[in-house]
């Protein structure tokens, strides 16, 4: 299920395992109720896209806790990995003033 | 509780090891590429795994009871109720994916011994008051240790246990709802309803494992924030609350030594039969062999299901492939 990118880490380096012929792993979104975006709610196997569907509504979906369901096999997600978490998000760090807070509106203006 | 015993692997000091003990102190969700010490990994698959291993073989003393249960809506509960154990063993077998190992893997670990369920699940449901006994013992023990849980250090896990958490109590009260039923009705129903309590008592308090002056696991997991609560706190604590739950319903908890304490503001109360405890977790407990064999069955009678759906799915992908 991995690659060096995908969300889930690298088999163990300890073990030296055959590669398994399972049904494959897929993730799986919701979209809680109308006008809202799909979350990701946990993963499931299943041979093909039709029957992770089925197998998603019947396991995230038993107390109508979706209008609509993604899936997508676990493999074709690409992730970014934590060692990256610095060049990647330090820079918004300082740039305080894509606040709307950071701007000091006089009083007299009123509602801004 | 719902994975005993489980053996903890021990840290090392190394500087990686120190800085994710400091990340796990300090509050922080650990997630599944992040760095993590083997003996976490390890234990946690251990740890997830069993629990998963006893949502779903959990399934087989209540499922004895769906096409005798007494009434259409009863059977339509319970088998609401058995459905929602075998979404929770997915959760949380989903869970334990993440840490790199597989669920088949996880599986085969079960069916061939490697990897242990609760010893809860190898006692007999009898008569359809046990349907109200397990709802209202097992999943109310079960509540005490998720409860906590949700908290854990490790992502994925934390995450199951908030969904599992969210749908538990379904099943705790569904159990005292038959409980209820039964000791407010006849004689015999009321009989029925105390020898199910009789018989699951011991049972249920040995779910939390053994004392922790014996509980050699502990301190690590701890450390680890992935055991919350010690065997004995817990186990206090579902006594406590499940007594006075007894005395409404006009029932006797099977122990002539319960008394209330008020300097501790808990029960004292008689520990189960650690002897019986160690022999189920050894594999001879009333129904171990028919449970492993079930699931055995289940496994091996379903592999033409797996094996043809994945053909299928392959020679559909492959003609897609060509075609385009």
């Amino acid at each position: 299920m991995s690659s060096p990118n995908s969300a889930y880490p690298d088999i163990p380096e300890t073990e030296t395992k055959p590669k398994r012929h399972e049904w494959p792993l897929w993730e799986v979104f919701i979209r809680g109720q109308h006008g809202m975006s799909h979350r990701h709610v946990g993963s499931l196997h299943a041979p093909d896209e039709e029957m992770a569907i089925k197998n998603a509504r019947d396991v995230y979906t038993r107390r109508n806790e979706g209008v609509s369901i993604w899936v997508v096999e676990a493999r074709h997600i690409a992730a970014s990995s934590p060692s990256e978490k610095g060049p990647l998000y330090e820079p918004s760090e300082s740039k305080v003033y894509r606040h709307p807070t950071f701007f000091n509106i006089p009083e007299e203006v009123g509602a801004m | 509780m719902y994975a005993q015993m489980v053996k903890s692997e021990t840290a090392d000091d190394s500087a990686e090891a120190v800085a994710f003990q400091a990340r796990i102190d300090a509050g922080e969700k650990i997630e599944p590429k992040d760095w993590m010490p083997a003996g976490y990994r390890k234990t946690l698959i251990r740890q997830i795994g069993q629990h998963a291993h006893s949502e779903i073989v959990g399934q087989l003393p209540e499922g004895n009871w769906i096409t005798r249960a007494p009434t259409l809506e009863r059977k339509a509960i319970l088998l609401a109720k058995v459905q929602d154990e075998a979404g929770h063993g997915l959760y949380l077998y989903c869970a334990a994916e993440t840490l790199g190992v597989t669920r088949d893997e996880m599986t085969e670990m079960l069916l061939d011994g490697r990897m242990k369920y609760s010893s809860i699940f190898n006692y007999p449901t009898l008569t359809w008051a046990d349907m109200g006994a397990v709802g209202w013992l097992v999943d109310g023990a079960a509540i005490m240790n998720q409860v906590p849980l949700q908290r854990t250090s490790f992502g994925p896990y934390s995450r199951a246990m908030i969904r599992v958490c969210k749908e538990e109590s379904f099943h705790q009260r569904q159990g005292y709802d038959i409980m209820m039923k039964m000791a407010q009705g006849t004689p015999e129903q009321k009989a029925m309803a105390q020898n199910a309590l009789n018989r699951f008592w011991y049972p249920s308090l040995m779910m939390f494992g053994p004392s922790d002056k014996d509980s050699v696991h502990s301190a690590q997991s701890m450390a680890w924030k992935i055991k919350m609560n010690t065997n004995d706190e817990l186990r206090q604590k579902f006594v406590d609350q499940t007594v006075p739950q007894a005395e409404y319903l006009g029932l006797t908890v099977p122990d002539e030594t319960l008394t209330w304490n008020e300097e501790k503001g808990g029960y004292d109360f008689a520990e189960p039969d650690w002897d019986e405890f160690f022999e189920v977790i050894k594999g001879n407990g009333p129904c171990n062999t028919e449970r492993l064999a079930a699931r055995n069955k289940a496994w091996d009678e379903g592999k033409w299901v797996r094996d043809g759906l994945l053909a299928h799915a392959e020679k559909r992908n492959a003609r897609k492939v060509a075609a385009e």
